[in-house]
């Protein structure tokens, strides 16, 4: 212990951090003391956790702006919660969300690598745009993708139920724009917490790490990661990849926590993606922790403050351009340094 | 045989040669020195050589391995390291990551054993810190080896460029101006530091530089570019006696 670097305290505590908040609500949920409408709040939080994590790989450690994380979300849901519907009756409850995840994060990590080949080519703004329009495609085909099944096997239409030409005993299981009804209720806040502890320590281990390094010199200078012999291209698609597998996970959690999955802009659209980008954002860009923090923060003031619900939005902007201020501001930042809590606590000491 | 061969080495952008019939030979352990006034081509040379650009024409071999058009990456990997006239430095990282990142290459475990915390983790992140501390001690910046690079003197910026690119174990070293803005002092610091290199870690140097009292100080020979081609090339006196070089550099009387 003694021997622990400055980064590696740095992550214990955030490791602990969730840790803790997982025990106070099961303590608090145990004494009553929960509503249902926070315990309903409990999957989603360590989703959005989860996928605030993920985001900030490509975002704070990749450097690559991304705008169409919520499309790798939307796969994962979807994936799994195609599994869990296909193998709802041939496996039990335990091994079937456990592959249900493993699938949702395998599919959207096949479809991140796929879209890194041409997407990774692109930087900055260009990226942000290709990305988004991303999010958007996999939403859209989402609401026209039909899948059904029967004794003959599965039947895939982007047409209508109809052209599924299924036999009469045919069982519909993703229905276009009404999707996937009745996914199995697999998720409940202890498996919410152990993806995204699990997610947390693997993003963490990998930032400390050759590989990570590797990320954050291409994020720093790319030139100068090449001159040094990073494969540049390599190390993009590793993170981008990483980052969608995790972000397939967190939609796998969701989709098991929903009586009927629909790819609706509301989940699963750009303002979904947005919302995540402030969660890093606002979390100081690069800070696995802060992104924790943010996300859960921004997900539960709209709850607490319900009757002004509408103008979230508009408290996030405000929220944002505050922060960028104070920031990145010099005077500000000189301000906050000059009465920090512990300058005054020591200026006490000294009068 | 030579180190470093290049042989009427050329790049054309659009109408203009950047750089026309490069020669340059140099042998093993040796601290060559390219100069010439503003706009010869100089960097332009440096780019081509570690594949920053692919040449026109010519061939270049590194210890008699064609490298010619390569990748930087290969090139890297092939022995050659470079620092940059204007600092890059891998600025959010710490003065030890920086040199780290540059022993990327030589010590090695994967990305499994890195997210699981695998004992292969453990022993390589010692190994990597001891040799990156060791280099660091080279320029005696140990002490500042938690700093974030960004935060650095300029001076020690650049000598952590260098020490970055001594840890991709190169054959040949390039450095890109590497006093430029540095103080009297710095600079004699430095020289000492790149003959330190030279004698101890067995790395051919081969340097821009615009700083005549480190060139004549530290580099056996000189190969003096203008206008992208060849003025002069031999040893050092003999090159900056040379009234041709003086006429480029100071201009016709």
């Amino acid at each position: 212990m003694k021997n622990m670097t400055k980064t590696s305290k740095d992550n214990l505590t955030t490791i602990l951090m969730i840790v803790a908040v997982y025990v106070i609500v099961m303590i608090l949920r145990s004494a009553g003391l929960i509503n249902s409408q926070m315990d309903g709040l409990l999957v989603p939080l360590c989703v959005y956790a989860t996928m605030a994590v993920s985001l900030n790989l490509v975002v704070g450690i990749l450097g690559e702006l991304s705008l169409g994380h919520a499309g790798f979300m939307c796969i994962g849901a979807f994936a799994s919660a195609f599994f869990s519907k296909v193998f709802e009756q041939s496996m039990g409850v335990f091994p079937r969300f456990l592959f249900a995840i493993l699938i949702g994060g395998l599919v959207a990590g096949i479809f991140g690598f796929l879209i890194g080949i041409p997407v990774l080519r692109l930087k900055g703004d260009y990226l942000a745009i290709v990305t988004l329009a991303f999010g958007e495609i996999i939403k859209n085909l989402m609401n026209v993708l039909y899948v059904g099944r029967d004794a003959n096997g599965l039947h895939f239409s982007l047409k209508d139920a109809a052209s599924l030409g299924m036999a009469e005993d045919g069982e519909l299981i993703i229905n276009g724009p009404l999707g996937i009804t009745g996914t199995p209720f697999d998720s409940n806040f202890t498996i919410g917490f152990v993806i995204l502890l699990l997610s947390t320590v693997f993003v963490l281990n990998l930032i400390n790490s050759r590989h990570g390094r590797a990320i954050m010199a291409i994020r720093d200078n790319r030139i100068a990661a090449g001159s040094v012999g990073i494969p540049i291209t390599r190390f993009k698609m590793f993170a981008f990849t990483v980052s969608a597998v995790i972000a397939g996970c967190a939609g796998a959690l969701y989709s098991h926590n929903l009586s009927s999955l629909i790819a609706t802009p509301a989940r699963f659209g750009y303002n979904m993606s947005i919302l995540f980008l402030v969660f890093v954002v606002l979390g100081g860009i690069g800070s696995t922790r802060g992104a924790i923090i943010a996300s859960i923060a921004l997900t539960l003031i709209p709850e607490v403050l319900r009757f002004m619900a509408d103008y979230r939005m508009l408290i996030y902007a405000i929220v944002l351009i505050v922060m960028m201020i104070v920031n990145w501001n010099p005077r500000s930042r000189a301000w906050i340094q000059a009465h920090s809590l512990t300058k005054l606590f020591r200026r006490k000491e000294g009068s | 045989m030579a180190l470093l061969e290049i042989s009427s080495l050329s790049i054309q952008f659009g109408g203009l040669r950047a750089v026309d019939d490069f020669n340059l030979t140099v042998e093993k352990g040796e601290l060559y020195g390219l100069i010439g006034p503003n706009g010869a081509g100089k960097t332009t040379v440096f780019n081509l050589l570690t594949g920053e650009y692919k040449p026109t024409e010519g061939v270049i071999l590194l210890d008699g391995v064609d490298i010619t058009g390569k990748s930087t990456i290969e090139i890297n990997r092939a022995g050659i390291a470079r620092t940059f006239q204007n600092i890059r430095l891998f600025r959010q990282l710490s003065v030890l990551d920086n040199v780290k990142v540059g022993l990327h290459n030589q010590y090695k475990y994967s990305a499994f054993s890195a997210v699981l915390r695998l004992p292969s983790y453990f022993s390589t992140e010692k190994q990597m810190n001891e040799k990156a501390m060791e280099l660091l001690s080279v320029f005696k910046m140990e002490g500042e080896a938690d700093t974030i690079s960004a935060n650095l003197p300029y001076g020690k910026q650049r000598k952590l460029e260098i020490a970055r690119a001594m840890a991709t174990n190169p054959k040949l070293l390039l450095l890109d101006e590497p006093a430029a803005g540095m103080n009297p002092h710095e600079t004699q610091e430095l020289m000492d530091d790149i003959r330190y290199i030279g004698e101890n870690f067995g790395i051919t140097l081969l340097l821009i530089e615009h700083d005549m009292k480190l060139v004549s100080g530290i580099c056996e020979k000189l190969t003096v570019l203008n206008f992208g081609r060849i003025l002069t090339q031999g040893d050092t006196k003999e090159v900056l006696g040379n009234p041709e070089v003086i006429k480029a550099y100071l201009g016709d009387d």
